[in-house]
C-alpha cells in the first residue's frame, strides 16, 4: 500500500492500467479520513458506503475491459453546497438540514460519469458565506497544517480535504475568493475558472453573478484534469458558455516565454502583509527567470472591489435565500401564522453572518436605496472590468497575493466582520469581472504557514494562467519555508 | 346616478350624477395575465397543463429548489412576440427581473418577470366601435402555484391549513398592460373580447377566463367631464367574468363619483370584487409600502431577439379582428363597424361573407343574414355562392325576409340549394296582379277601415297600415313581400 500513487493523475492512470484497484485506493483515503478528520472536521457527511460501491464499480468496468475515465478511481470530496441525489446536502445551515436533493449538480454527474469517487460532503461557511468556515453551523473545520488556526473559507472543508490527503481532488466554489483564499491558507492549488466555463446547475446559489465552482488539487496538472472534466456547456445554466473546453493538460509544460506579467500595485502595497509580499515578489522573479516580463500595472478601481461587492453579493443573497421559508423543505418552525412561521423558520435556521448578509442586501435593493447602493456598486464593477480591460491591454497576466496574510487563529476575526471582509480583497476583482484567477503555493510566511500567490486572466484565458502556475510550482520553495 | 350609453362629442361616455346632475366620465385601463399556450413551462420542460392532479408537473426548477436554474423556453418568447405584433408593439431587446416577495403559492419567493425592458412596447389595439386603445407594455413573467386554504375564512388569514398545487408555478404569462383609454364598462367588456380574439388568432392563448387562463385587473378612476387629469385611480381585483368586469367598472365608478361629491378624495388602493355582494372591498391593507426590490434576474442573459426573428413573426401573422373587419366592410360597402361586420368576424363566418359577396350577393342583405340568421352551428360551412343565391332571391321579389330566413335555415341544415327549399316550402313568387287582385279584396271587406286609412292622420294611418298587411299576409299564407303591399296600398290611397 505503501506506493499508492497521490496525485489524481497517477491514480487514474494505474487504475485504467488495471495495476492499482479503485477499491484500494478509496480504502486508502477512508482509512486517512477516519484516522484525522476527528480533529480536522473536513467533512460534513463522509459516504463510506457510497464510495465503496463506486469504487467497486470502476474496478468491475476495468476488469470488463471498459474504460471507466479520466478521473478513474480517483477520490474526491465534494463541498456541501454542490447537490447531490439522494444525499443530504446542507450547505452548513440549520435551514436545510436533513434535505436530500433530487437530483445531482451538473459536476457531479460529470466527474461521477469521468470514473471519480465521491468520498464525503465537505463543510463550509453556511452558505458560503465567510472566509474562515468559523461560520458553520456545524462547527469549524480546522487548517490540517495547525490544527489552532482557520483553513479558510468559505470552502475550507474541501481545501483541507485535499491538504490532509484525505482525497487528491475536490471541488468548491468560489463567490469572492471562497476557493483561492482557503487553497492559499492550507497550501494546495485553488481555481476559480472564468465565469460560466463550469455550470452552476446544482450549485446552491449564494451570488448567481459572481458564483462559480472550481477545483482544488495538490498539483497545477491535478487542477487542469479536474477542471477539465466539469468544464465546458450545460443546457442546465443559461449563463454557461457555449464553446469549446480548452486542453490545459497539453499547454502546462509551454513555460512563460516572452509573456507579460503584471504586479498590481494596489495590491501589493497597505493591508499585504511583509511576508506575503515578499513572497509574491519572489514568484515575480521566479516567472522573469522563466522568461516573462514583469511590470507593475494599476487597476485603480479595485480599491472599491470590497465596498461593491459587499453590495452585490448580499443583495443576490437576499433573494437567493428567500426561499428557505419553511413551506416546501428543510426546516420549519411552527407558529401561528404563515407569515409567523415564515420568520420563526428563519430566525432559527439562518447563523448570524448569514442574517447579517440578507439584511445588508435587503437594504441595498429598497426603494429609495437601490440608486447609491446596489446600482452604485453595478458602476464600479463595470469600472473594474474597464480597468482590466486596460490592463490586459498590456500584459498577459496578473500577479497579486491570494490572501492578505497566512492562515490566523480561531475567534481571531469573528469579531469584526470588515476584518475578515478585508481576506478577499486581491479575489474578489476577478469574480466582479467574471475572470479567472487561480492560488498556487509558493512557500512559506514568517509564521511558516503557507502562503499563496495569485495568478489572474482575462476571460477565457485559462490557458495562459495554466503555464505561469505551472512554473510557479516548479519553482515555488517548501510550503514549510519559513520566510525570514 | 345613471350611465349614459351613446357616445359624447364622438369620444366620451358619461356619467351623472342624481344628486348633483353633474357629469362625469369613466376612465378604465386594464392589465390582463394571460396563460400562453406552450407545451411546457417557461423555464423547465414540465407539461403546461391545467386541471391534472396536484404537483405531478413539477421538477426542481418550477419546484425552485436549491441549485436550480431556469432556462428560458425560445417557444414563450415567439408567442409573446406574436401576440405583441398581433397588438402592434415594438419588439425591444428585454431583460428578466426578479420580483421579491414572501408568498407560499411562489417556491423561490420572488417572481421572475421583466421589469424595466420589457420585451414588447408601445402598441394599440383597435375596438370595434372605432376606439384605439393604447398598448403599453406586454411581458413575459412566471405563474405562480395555487394555494388552496382549509377551514376558517377560506383565505390565508384564518385558515386551519394550507395546501399548495405548483403545477401552474412557471408556466408562461403575458402581462398586457393597456393605457387609460377605455371610457365605459361595455368598452371595457368589448376590449376583452378583442383581446381573447386576438390571443386566439395568433394561437398565443386559449384565454379562458373561468379557468384563470386570462386574468383582468381594471385600474379605474373618474372624472369631471372636460378635465384632462386623471383622477386618482383604484385597482379592481378579482374579476372572474366579463359580467364582473362590467359591474364591477360601474359599481367603482359609482363609488369614486359619491366620495368626490361629498368632498372626500380617492385613496389609491387595491380593491376586490365581491361579486355576491356587488361591490368592491378594499384589499389587505398593508402597513408598510410595497417594496419589491426589483433588479436583474442574473441566472438568465439578456434576450434580443434579432430582425429577422421579428420579421418572420410579422409573416406568419393571422389576418387579425381590425383587418378583417375592414376588408369586409370595404367590400361591402358599410362602415367596419356595422354591427353585421363586427359579429360576421367575432363569429367567424367574415370569410363566407365576403365571398358571398364576392359571388354577386347584396351586402346588406348578407350581413344581415350574418347578423341576425347564421348564429348557428354549421353557418361556417355554408357555400357562399348559395349565400348570394338567396339574397339574389330576396331582392328579385321572389322570397320574402322571413321565407328566406326558413330557407336559409334549412340551406345550413342540409346544404341544399334555395330555389329547390324554396320550391318545396311552396314560397312560389306571388306575382303583381295576383297580390293586387288580393289587396282589392281585402279593401272590399273593410271599406269604413279604408275611408279612415285614406283620410286619417299619420298616426291612424300607421295603425291601419298594420291592419291591412295583416289581413293580406294572413290571405297570402305569409307569402306576400311585406314592401309590395305596403306599395299597392299607397298607391290605391292615392287614387
Amino acid at each position: 500500500m505503501n506506493d499508492l500513487p497521490t496525485t489524481a493523475l497517477a491514480i487514474a492512470a494505474a487504475v485504467r492500467a488495471g495495476s492499482v484497484s479503485a477499491s484500494e485506493v478509496v480504502e486508502h483515503h477512508l482509512d486517512r479520513i477516519a484516522a484525522t478528520d476527528g480533529e480536522i472536521g473536513a467533512f460534513n457527511l463522509v459516504l463510506a458506503d457510497e464510495a465503496r460501491a463506486a469504487a467497486a464499480a470502476v474496478d468491475a468496468a476495468v476488469a470488463a475491459g471498459h474504460d471507466p475515465g479520466p478521473l478513474a478511481g480517483v477520490p474526491i470530496a465534494l463541498k456541501d453546497n454542490l447537490c447531490t441525489r439522494g444525499i443530504p446536502t446542507t450547505c452548513s445551515s440549520r435551514i436545510l438540514e436533513g434535505w436530500r436533493p433530487p437530483y445531482d449538480a451538473t459536476v457531479v454527474e460529470r466527474v461521477t460519469a469521468a470514473g471519480a469517487v465521491a468520498v464525503g460532503k465537505t463543510n463550509l461557511d453556511e452558505f458560503a458565506m465567510g472566509s474562515s468556515t468559523e461560520n458553520s453551523a456545524f462547527g469549524p473545520t480546522r487548517n490540517p497544517r495547525d490544527l489552532t488556526r482557520v483553513p479558510g473559507g468559505s470552502s475550507g472543508g474541501s481545501a483541507a480535504a485535499v491538504a490532509a490527503g484525505h482525497a487528491p481532488l475536490s471541488l468548491g466554489s468560489d463567490t469572492g475568493g471562497s476557493i483561492r483564499q482557503p487553497a492559499a491558507l492550507c497550501g494546495v492549488v485553488g481555481v476559480k475558472p472564468t465565469y460560466g466555463m463550469v455550470s452552476r446547475y446544482g450549485l446552491v446559489a449564494f451570488a448567481s453573478s459572481l458564483d462559480q465552482i472550481g477545483p482544488f488539487a495538490t498539483t497545477v496538472a491535478d487542477a487542469a484534469l479536474l477542471l477539465g472534466v466539469t468544464a465546458g456547456h450545460d443546457g442546465r445554466d443559461s449563463t454557461s458558455i457555449d464553446g469549446p473546453v480548452p486542453d490545459l493538460l497539453g499547454v502546462l509544460d509551454h513555460g512563460v516565454e516572452g509573456l507579460r506579467v503584471g504586479l498590481v500595485t494596489e495590491l501589493m502595497g497597505e493591508g499585504i502583509a511583509p511576508d506575503v509580499a515578499a513572497r509574491v515578489e519572489q514568484a515575480a522573479d521566479a516567472l522573469r527567470a522563466a522568461g516573462a516580463t514583469v511590470e507593475e500595472v494599476s487597476i485603480p478601481a479595485a480599491a472599491y472591489g470590497l465596498s461593491a461587492y459587499y453590495l452585490i453579493a448580499p443583495a443576490e443573497a437576499s433573494s437567493n435565500l428567500a426561499r428557505y421559508d419553511g413551506v416546501r423543505y428543510g426546516l420549519r418552525v411552527d407558529a401561528a401564522t404563515t407569515a409567523e412561521m415564515n420568520v420563526a423558520t428563519r430566525t432559527a435556521g439562518f447563523g448570524p453572518e448569514v442574517k447579517r448578509r440578507i439584511m445588508l442586501g435587503t437594504y441595498a435593493l429598497s426603494a429609495g436605496y437601490y440608486d447609491a447602493y446596489y446600482g452604485k456598486a453595478l458602476k464600479v464593477r463595470t469600472l473594474i472590468m474597464r480597468d482590466f480591460d486596460r490592463a490586459y491591454g498590456q500584459v498577459d497576466l496578473l500577479l497579486t497575493p491570494t490572501s492578505p496574510t497566512t492562515a490566523f487563529r480561531f475567534g481571531e476575526k469573528t469579531d469584526d466582520p470588515m476584518s475578515m471582509y478585508l481576506n478577499d480583497i486581491c479575489t474578489i476583482p476577478s469574480n466582479l469581472a467574471g475572470h479567472p484567477a487561480m492560488s498556487v503555493p509558493f512557500g512559506g510566511g514568517a509564521d511558516g504557514m503557507p502562503v499563496g500567490v495569485q495568478l489572474l486572466a482575462p476571460a477565457l484565458g485559462e490557458s495562459v494562467m495554466f503555464r505561469a502556475a505551472a512554473v510557479l510550482e516548479r519553482a515555488a520553495p517548501p510550503l514549510d519555508e519559513v520566510w525570514t | 346616478m345613471s350611465l349614459t350609453h351613446e357616445l359624447i362629442e364622438g369620444e366620451h361616455f358619461v356619467v351623472t350624477s342624481e344628486t348633483t346632475g353633474d357629469d362625469w366620465e369613466i376612465v378604465v385601463g386594464l392589465e390582463v395575465h394571460c396563460e400562453l399556450a406552450t407545451a411546457t413551462k417557461l423555464f423547465c420542460g414540465c407539461p403546461n397543463m391545467f386541471g391534472d392532479e396536484p404537483n405531478t408537473n413539477v421538477c426542481p426548477v418550477c419546484l425552485g429548489l436549491p441549485g436550480s436554474l431556469p432556462v428560458l423556453n425560445e417557444n414563450v418568447v415567439e408567442l409573446a412576440m406574436r401576440l405583441g405584433r398581433a397588438l402592434h408593439c415594438t419588439v425591444e431587446p428585454s431583460v428578466f427581473a426578479r420580483k421579491n416577495y414572501f408568498y407560499p403559492d411562489m417556491p423561490k419567493d420572488y417572481q421572475v418577470s421583466q421589469y424595466d425592458r420589457p420585451i414588447n412596447v408601445d402598441g394599440w389595439l383597435d375596438l370595434p366601435d372605432g376606439t384605439r386603445v393604447g398598448i403599453e407594455r406586454a411581458h413575459i413573467e412566471e405563474d405562480t402555484g395555487k394555494n388552496t386554504h382549509a377551514g376558517g375564512s377560506g383565505r390565508i388569514h384564518g385558515a386551519d391549513y394550507s395546501l399548495v398545487d405548483y403545477n401552474r408555478a412557471g408556466v408562461p404569462l403575458v402581462e398586457i398592460v393597456g393605457r387609460p383609454h377605455i371610457r365605459h364598462p361595455e368598452q371595457a367588456k368589448t376590449y376583452i373580447d378583442e383581446l381573447r380574439a386576438i390571443l386566439l388568432a395568433t394561437g398565443a392563448s386559449d384565454a379562458r377566463m373561468e379557468e384563470g387562463s386570462l386574468r383582468v385587473d381594471a385600474n379605474v378612476s373618474v372624472r369631471r367631464v372636460g378635465d384632462d387629469a386623471l383622477g386618482t385611480r383604484c385597482e379592481i381585483k378579482n374579476l372572474n367574468s366579463l359580467r364582473s368586469l362590467g359591474r364591477a367598472i360601474e359599481y367603482e365608478a359609482r363609488r369614486q363619483v359619491d366620495l368626490l361629491e361629498t368632498g372626500e378624495r380617492i385613496k389609491q388602493e387595491t380593491r376586490h370584487w365581491d361579486e355576491g355582494a356587488g361591490r368592491t372591498r378594499p384589499g389587505r391593507s398593508k402597513e408598510e409600502a410595497e417594496d419589491y426590490r426589483y433588479f436583474q434576474e442574473p441566472d438568465l442573459v439578456p434576450l434580443a431577439p434579432d430582425a429577422a426573428w421579428v420579421a418572420a413573426v410579422d409573416a406568419a401573422l393571422p389576418p387579425l379582428p381590425a383587418a378583417r373587419r375592414d376588408a369586409l366592410a370595404l367590400a361591402a360597402g358599410v362602415a367596419a363597424t356595422d354591427p353585421g361586420v363586427v359579429i360576421a368576424v367575432q363569429r367567424d363566418l367574415d370569410a363566407l361573407a365576403l365571398a358571398a359577396v364576392g359571388a354577386g350577393g347584396d351586402p346588406r342583405r348578407v350581413l344581415t343574414h350574418v347578423e341576425h340568421n347564421l348564429a348557428v352551428d354549421g353557418a361556417d360551412r355554408l357555400d357562399p355562392a348559395l349565400l348570394a343565391a338567396l339574397v339574389t332571391m330576396e331582392v328579385g321579389g321572389d322570397l320574402t325576409a322571413t321565407q328566406a330566413k326558413t330557407v336559409l335555415a334549412d340551406m345550413v341544415a342540409s346544404g341544399r340549394a334555395p330555389d329547390v327549399i324554396a320550391a318545396e316550402l311552396g314560397f312560389e313568387a306571388m306575382d303583381t296582379g295576383a297580390l293586387e287582385a288580393v289587396v282589392d279584396a281585402v279593401i272590399a271587406e273593410s271599406p269604413d277601415e279604408w275611408e279612415n286609412f285614406r283620410t286619417g292622420d299619420e298616426k291612424k294611418r300607421a295603425k291601419l297600415q298594420g291592419f291591412f298587411t295583416g289581413k293580406i299576409m294572413k290571405a297570402t299564407k305569409g307569402q306576400a313581400d311585406g314592401r309590395a303591399v305596403a306599395e299597392i296600398l299607397a298607391r290605391r290611397a292615392a287614387d
